[in-house]
Order: structure tokens, then C-alpha cells, then sequence
């Protein structure tokens, strides 16, 4: 019989290297799927390096996948660190692209730096309020925040989907159900080529990270979602400490959204988040909620994501089967956490044992 | 003849060596106590007896058998029975229900026999044992002799007690100690674990003194006395008399007058509290565990709603004030909470950052500057004598007794009027406790008023300069320490109001 025994602290050195081990062996086990739907799983592996960073379109689309992902971990960090499992990332993305593109739509001729700062700072109230909602119920009542974070996503995507083929339908488009393109005013500019997102991303992880490390609340929220009753020893405002959180929280995952709005699709649509508020969930959790540990994970998942579509196309394998790599991570990464907790020894008295024992 | 007998017992976590290499011998019909500090391997030792872990390495013999005890019910099969420190009782069910629960007797049960049957042993064993007393009726001492009736009537006749004294009144304590020696008479063997030596003087045959995981050497009882057994626990001479310095009174700094509070069910958990503490005081505050102690700490600080009543901090009304606005008021009271890992400090956060928790919101602007808090760190590890790897390493990866001098290093750095501690030297070793004492015992000269909640009498005794008793979130009696006696607090905490004691208080 094997046995679990808790370990005593490892060190660090240690603990990064199971992780990496998970990652291979997550590696290992898609290698034998790709192996069974008849194709050489190194081959597969090489193209989805290649697809990723292989020429400077692809690299450009790593880095504007992972700008998204990284602007939205912060915002998803800020609540974990809290304890508040805000899943309601995407819910808020998509609130803050309809709030950008409500300024967009309605006010297209003004000139374009106040247009897009108007756009940025309705984005991130549209997030931040739809965050807010779910953090008074959970100040005030004790609701559970992941139900009803979770259920405010769908709600969100309705309203979108709601807009787009109802009030806000394009009359020019011929009766398909789209929402008017922005005017080019509404675009956000480029800098090398990407748009000016990246940038933002980069000052974010800069800006979050000293809000957690150097700041009055940064430091409240992190006593707050470590204990309550400490929080409340040290005088702290719980329940303003949770509402700002989740205001910030929810202003970044809106600030996503306006620049997916704004600079991708150029319009509102269901398109707009495409499950970002979930897979940064992912990111934010592997990169233990650190904020330079966020850019590098969502550069390397964003890379993930923009290799699995080109293996997609160039080896025929299915959408599904791609994403089942990422899931493998996620699985491997997450069961590894058991195996620094605590290690395996086999039982020397084991015949003996489980004679007597068991009877 | 040794009923049971440990040998070479080795167990190891992670890095951390909890047992090595014990040896512990126990014969039939004798009490022996185990004795040692926090951390020394008590419990790891009996928890292998239980069946809840299993040596590394080493062998076990009852009544002369190598045994592998796997699981709880493999030692229960042996005769082992294990009274733990939490009940493990069915709240909604009576007493016999509870002795029935498990049991492999049959699909149906005549009640008549059952109750019979559990009468009888009741006797045999003196338990006093009401079959159908419901276990949320129960007092503390009764559901603690019920568990015991539990494991005999499963046929044990070797019984474990886990520091079965902490949540009793003297009074408790004694009716224990009897069906302990009846026990003992009818041949079986009773392992008691403790640290309060008083009590391993006063019940046991035989002593077997561990330290730091290993067995430091077994005594019989009439051949030792406490001096000598601190000394085996601790590794040196110790002095054990705790000092009460004579502090001229000053005035009144703490006032609670006809203080009322309520939990979440409604349910009164302080009855019309009336007490003052004055400075250069050390009132104690002396109660079984959950009589209002926690409720008491937590209303003077703001941290628990209070119905009724008034708190008056250098006449000054605290009633309504938020534990911030206590801070920011510059109120200058310091609160050393029971839970010190869940209220008092972060455990995932390091020193400076733990020291910064009370006095972050005086900074101003938006941005924490940790230098001061860096600097202080590094005086209270100088001079609390406190071991850590260093200034940023997370407090949980310390020991308990660092933990508490953190948070005492802290709250008493703030310089506080009053200081309210709760339970100060739970779980901590002997030397850490001193030096906790002679610390109260510095603040009180300093003319600091304080409220230090106990649950060592002997130690309230002796420290404190006034003894109130709570009881069910009543107070039943404040002594003079000096004319108070254990017999006295016990008949308190037990709820006998102070009026009824009119003779014994003379004596």
C-alpha cells in the first residue's frame, strides 16, 4: 500500500520544478492523443512552436492575445487576492465593451484622443460596476460571489447578443445581425505595428504590482482575504475594502473590453471576449497572482492558444482536440500542488499490516 | 507485567522528527502520566496507539503480542481506547444512544436491557451515568465521563485521556481523577496526558517525561516532585514562582457597567457585566472555556456588537466606536487576541508586515513606507529574543511561542493603558510562559491596567492581583488573589453566586 505523508516546507527551487514536471507530463499524455489520431505527436509539437512564433504575424498575434489575457488577470488577481473568486471576468469584459461602445457609437466625430479616453473610462466604469454588483451583495449579505459572479456572465452575454440583433442592429448591413463599425476615431492607435494595448498591459503590471506591494489597500485587501476576523481586528472596513477591490477588479477586466471592442473587432458583438474571462482564470491561478508572473504565463498561454489554431490548420486536428492541451495543463499543473503538499512512501509492514488491520 | 510496551519508536513528518527512538512501558492497573511541553511528541506517541498514525519504524506489544494498530478499529480491537481533547458525542441523542452508536449487536435493540446493561456498568465503574440525558444537556464534565463510559463499554481497559483536565472546574477535575483510580483498581491501565504538573502529582503511579520527540526517562511518582519533573521537561533548572510585584494603584482606567451582549441566536453571552480595572492592575479573569471570556475581550475592543450597557476607557464611552475608530483616536489599548493566528496576525504575511497591521492607517498618502516597521522588527527580535531566519520570512514558518512574542512585541510596542490578553501562554513552553509573565508583570509597573484572561488557576493565582470569575457569561464572584483559594474560584466557575460563599470567604 502506498501512503501520503505531509512534507515539511520545500523549497522553491523545488516546487517550480514539479511544477514544469506537470507541464511535461500534461505534454506527454497529449503526445500519446496525437499519436492515436495517426500523427507524429513531435512533428505537431515543433508547428505549434512554429505557429506561435514562426513570423512576425504570429508573434504580433501572441502579443495581442496575451495583452487581453494580462489586463485581464490583473483585474482577476486583485479579487483572488481578496479570496473573492471573481468568475465574472467575462461578464465584465463585456459590460466594459458595451459601455466603450455606447461613448463609440453615439459620439463618433469627437476628436480622436478625448473619444478614446472618453471610451476608456466608460469601459472601465462599465466593468467596474457590473463587479460591483455581486461584491455589495457578498458585503451585505454574505451571497456567495462565485454563484453569482458566474450567472452575471451569462446575463452580460445576453444583453450583448440582445443589442446586436435587436436595437443596436446595423440597418446597413443588409438585415445580418451586426452592430455599426466604429468610426476611426474610436480605433485605438498602433505603436510597432500592435495596437497600443500592449502598452498598457506592460504599465498595469507595473501599477498592480505595487498597488498589492507598496499600497494602503493593496495591503488591506490582501489581510482581508487571508482573514476576516484579523481584518476586523486591525480596524479595517470590510465591507468598503471589498467594493473598491472588485471596482478595480471589474474596471480591468472592462478596460479588456474596451480595447477588444476598439481595437480588434472594431465593433460590440458576442464575439468581443471569446472566453477570456475564463482562460484568465487559468493564468491568474498558475501565476500564483503575481503580477510579472501574470505577463510571463499569459505570454506563454497565449502562445499556446495562437500555436493550437495553427496545428489545427495545418495538421486537420479538431478545435476541441487543441484545447484539450490546455485543459491537460490546467489539470496537470493544479494535481501537482497535491504532490508538493505531500509525498508518497510505500509501506514496509504492509502484508502483516493489512492482515490484522483488516479484520 | 507491561500491558503495553512501545518499543524503539521512531515517527517521523516531512523533516521534522516528532518520535525517535521512544521507549514507553505501561503495566496493568497503574495511571501514568505523559508528560511534556507543546511539540514534545505526547501526542504523536498516543495517536499511534489509537491508530491514527503508524510508526516509521519500531514495534508495538500489548499483553505481549506485537500488534500493528492501522486503524482506529484495529485499536479498539486491542483494547485501546482514546478520550480526545474534542468530544466526538451525537449532540441530539441520549447518552445510552450514544454508548450504542457503532456497536455490533443487532439490527433491533430491547431498550430496557440496553439501559439495564449500561446502569449496571455505570455502577461498577461509579460514572453516574443518566441513560437517557440528552448530550446538549450535558455539562462539560458529564459529556467527558460519558465519552469514557463510550470506551469502556467497548471493552478498552486501556484508556488514553488527551489533556482531559483543560475544559473542566477543579471541582470536574476531581470526580475524574476518581473514576481515573476506580479504573485503576479494576485493573486496567489509564495514560493521561498533560502538562500541568500539579495534576500528574496529585493522580498518577508513574511518570514518563518526553522532550523534543524522545523519552527523557520515566519516574514513579512518590520518588519526584514538580521542581524536579520542570526540570526533565525543559532540559534545566527552572524557577517556577511567578513574581507579583506591588504596584501602587492609580486610578480607574477601564469601567464596564451593566454590560449586556447577544449572539447571532440571541442568545446572551455576557449577563450585566460589572468590573473596573485600575492602573498598575492585573485583573484575572478566571472561567471554563465559552463563559463569555472571548465575548468580554471582543466587546471592549470594538469587535463585538454590545446590546446594552456602557464601556467607559478613561471615561471616554467606547460602546459604538468601530475597532478603526478605537485606533485612529488614538485609544491607546492593546488587544492580544486567543486566536493569534486567525485575528491577531497574518500567518502568510511576514514580520514588518504583521507589525504594520495596527498603525499602517496613521501613514499618510496612498502608499505603505515599511523602513520604521523594518527597524522595529529587528529591536523585537533583539529584544524578545525571538529565533527567525529573518525579518521577511512568513510568521507561520516560526514556533508558537515566537509567534505569540510577535504579537506581543507588536501590542506592546504600541504602549498601551490597557492590555487585554486572552489565554497569553496556550500552547507555549514552559520558559516562553515566564517570560511572558515577567513581560505583564513589566507593564504593570508601568502603571498599564490590565485584563489577562486565564485558565491555569494556579498561574491566576499567582499573577494576578484581583481574580473575577465568569460563568456563563455571568460574573459570579472578583477576589481579592491573595485570599482566594482553587476551592473557591471552582464553586464560582460552577455558578455558585458569591452570596451563597459568605462563610468560605472568611477562611
Amino acid at each position: 500500500m502506498i501512503r501520503m505523508i505531509k512534507r515539511g516546507k520545500m523549497s522553491k527551487r523545488k516546487s517550480v520544478v514539479i511544477r514544469l514536471l506537470a507541464v511535461i507530463f500534461a505534454l506527454v499524455i497529449f503526445a500519446i492523443l496525437i499519436r492515436v489520431m495517426d500523427l507524429n505527436p513531435l512533428d505537431v509539437y515543433v508547428a505549434l512552436v512554429k505557429g506561435a512564433f514562426g513570423s512576425v504575424y504570429r508573434i504580433r498575434e501572441v502579443i495581442i492575445k496575451s495583452t487581453a489575457l494580462v489586463i485581464t488577470s490583473l483585474g482577476i488577481a486583485i479579487a483572488f487576492k481578496m479570496q473573492f473568486w471573481n468568475i465574472g471576468g467575462e461578464g465584465q469584459i463585456f459590460m466594459g465593451a458595451f459601455a466603450a461602445s455606447y461613448i463609440a457609437l453615439n459620439y463618433p466625430e469627437l476628436p480622436k484622443p478625448l473619444l478614446l479616453t472618453l471610451m476608456i473610462i466608460a469601459g472601465m466604469i462599465g466593468g467596474g460596476l457590473w463587479a460591483l454588483i455581486p461584491a455589495f451583495f457578498k458585503a451585505q449579505w454574505k451571497t456567495n460571489e462565485t454563484i453569482m459572479t458566474l450567472m452575471m456572465n451569462y446575463i452580460a452575454l445576453k444583453w450583448v447578443m440582445y443589442l446586436q440583433y435587436g436595437p443596436w442592429k446595423d440597418p446597413m448591413a443588409l438585415g445580418f445581425p451586426k452592430i455599426a463599425n466604429f468610426s476611426a476615431n474610436a480605433i485605438l492607435p498602433k505603436v510597432f505595428g500592435i495596437h497600443i494595448g500592449w502598452i498598457f498591459a506592460l504599465l498595469l503590471v507595473v501599477l498592480v504590482s505595487v498597488f498589492f506591494n507598496h499600497s494602503k489597500k493593496g495591503y488591506e485587501i490582501t489581510v482581508l482575504g487571508e482573514s476576516e476576523n484579523t481584518a476586523l481586528y486591525a480596524g479595517i472596513d470590510i465591507k468598503k475594502t471589498i467594493l473598491v477591490a472588485m471596482f478595480i477588479s471589474g474596471a480591468l477586466c472592462g478596460l479588456t473590453g474596451m480595447i477588444q471592442a476598439s481595437a480588434l473587432n472594431n465593433t460590440l458583438s458576442i464575439d468581443v471576449s471569446g472566453g477570456l474571462g475564463f482562460t484568465a482564470i487559468i493564468t491568474t491561478w498558475l501565476a500564483f497572482l503575481k503580477p510579472f508572473f501574470i505577463l510571463i504565463v499569459s505570454i506563454l498561454f497565449a502562445a499556446l492558444l495562437q500555436g493550437g489554431s495553427f496545428i489545427q490548420t495545418a495538421f486537420g486536428i479538431p478545435q476541441a482536440a487543441a484545447e484539450l492541451l490546455q485543459g491537460m495543463i490546467l489539470f496537470f499543473v493544479l494535481a501537482s500542488e497535491f504532490f508538493i503538499r505531500y509525498k508518497l512512501v510505500m509501506n514496509r509492514h504492509q502484508v502483516a499490516n493489512e492482515k490484522k488491520g483488516d479484520n | 507485567m507491561n500491558l503495553i510496551s512501545m518499543e524503539g519508536i521512531t515517527k517521523t513528518f516531512g523533516s521534522v522528527v516528532a518520535n525517535k527512538n521512544i521507549n514507553f512501558q505501561v503495566k496493568y492497573g497503574e495511571i501514568h502520566a505523559l508528560l511534556g511541553e507543546n511539540g514534545a511528541g505526547k501526542s504523536t506517541l498516543v495517536n499511534m496507539l489509537s491508530g491514527i498514525y503508524t510508526p516509521d519504524s519500531g514495534s508495538i506489544f500489548v499483553r505481549g503480542n506485537e500488534v500493528r494498530l492501522t486503524s482506529p478499529r484495529a485499536s479498539i480491537d486491542a483494547g485501546i481506547g482514546m478520550i480526545h481533547q474534542h468530544f466526538k458525542l451525537v449532540d441530539v441523542m441520549s447518552a445510552k444512544e450514544n454508548i450504542n452508536l457503532g456497536q455490533k449487536n443487532g439490527f433491533f435493540i430491547r431498550d430496557d436491557i440496553l439501559t439495564k446493561k449500561i446502569l449496571e456498568f455505570s455502577n461498577r465503574y461509579k460514572l453516574d451515568i443518566i441513560p437517557d440525558k440528552k448530550v446538549y444537556e450535558m455539562s462539560v464534565g458529564e459529556k467527558q465521563t460519558l465519552e469514557i463510559s463510550k470506551v469502556l463499554y467497548r471493552g478498552a481497559n486501556i484508556l488514553i485521556l488527551d489533556e482531559p483536565t483543560a475544559v473542566l472546574t477543579p471541582q470536574e477535575t476531581k470526580k475524574l481523577f476518581s473514576i481515573m483510580n476506580k479504573m485503576k483498581e479494576e485493573g486496567c491501565a489509564v495514560i493521561f496526558i498533560t502538562h500541568k504538573m500539579n495534576e500528574v502529582m496529585a493522580v498518577s503511579d508513574r511518570i514518563t517525561v518526553l522532550r523534543k520527540g524522545e523519552t527523557v526517562k520515566t519516574v514513579k511518582t512518590i520518588d519526584t516532585n514538580t521542581k524536579e519533573l520542570a526540570e526533565l521537561m525543559v532540559g534545566h533548572p527552572v524557577d517556577l514562582a511567578i513574581r507579583r510585584d506591588k504596584v501602587s494603584k492609580g486610578k480607574v482606567l477601564l469601567e464596564v457597567k451593566n454590560l449586556l451582549a447577544e449572539n447571532e441566536e440571541k442568545v446572551e453571552v455576557l449577563k450585566n457585566v460589572n468590573f473596573t480595572v485600575e492602573a498598575g492592575e492585573i485583573l484575572g479573569v478566571a472561567g471554563v472555556a465559552g463563559s463569555g471570556q472571548k465575548e468580554l475581550c471582543e466587546t471592549i475592543t470594538g469587535l463585538y456588537p454590545v446590546k446594552q450597557g456602557d464601556i467607559f476607557f478613561k471615561g471616554e464611552k467606547l460602546v459604538g466606536m468601530s475597532p478603526r475608530q478605537i485606533i485612529t483616536r488614538g485609544i491607546s489599548m492593546s488587544f492580544i487576541p486567543e486566536d493569534r493566528l486567525g485575528m491577531g496576525l497574518v500567518a502568510s504575511m511576514d514580520m514588518v508586515d504583521n507589525l504594520i497591521l495596527k498603525d499602517y492607517q496613521n501613514q499618510k498618502g496612498f502608499l505603505i513606507n515599511r523602513k520604521p516597521a523594518v527597524k522595529k522588527a529587528k529591536n523585537i527580535i533583539k529584544e524578545l529574543d525571538i529565533s527567525t531566519p529573518g525579518v521577511n520570512n512568513p510568521i507561520r514558518e516560526l514556533s508558537g511561542g515566537n509567534i505569540q512574542k510577535v504579537l506581543l512585541g507588536r501590542e506592546l510596542g504600541s504602549n498601551p493603558e490597557l492590555l487585554i490578553t486572552a489565554y497569553p501562554v496556550r500552547g507555549l513552553d514552559i520558559n516562553v510562559s515566564y517570560k511572558i509573565y515577567d513581560l505583564i508583570n513589566e507593564e504593570k509597573k508601568k502603571g498599564v491596567a490590565i485584563l489577562f484572561i486565564g485558565e491555569d488557576l494556579d498561574v491566576l493565582l499567582e499573577l494576578c492581583d484581583r481574580i473575577m470569575v465568569l460563568c456563563d457569561g455571568e460574573i459570579t464572584g472578583i477576589l481579592d488573589a491573595k485570599k482566594a483559594t482553587k476551592a473557591k474560584l471552582g464553586l464560582l466557575m460552577a455558578g455558585e453566586k458569591n452570596g451563597k460563599l459568605g462563610d468560605a470567604e472568611l477562611d
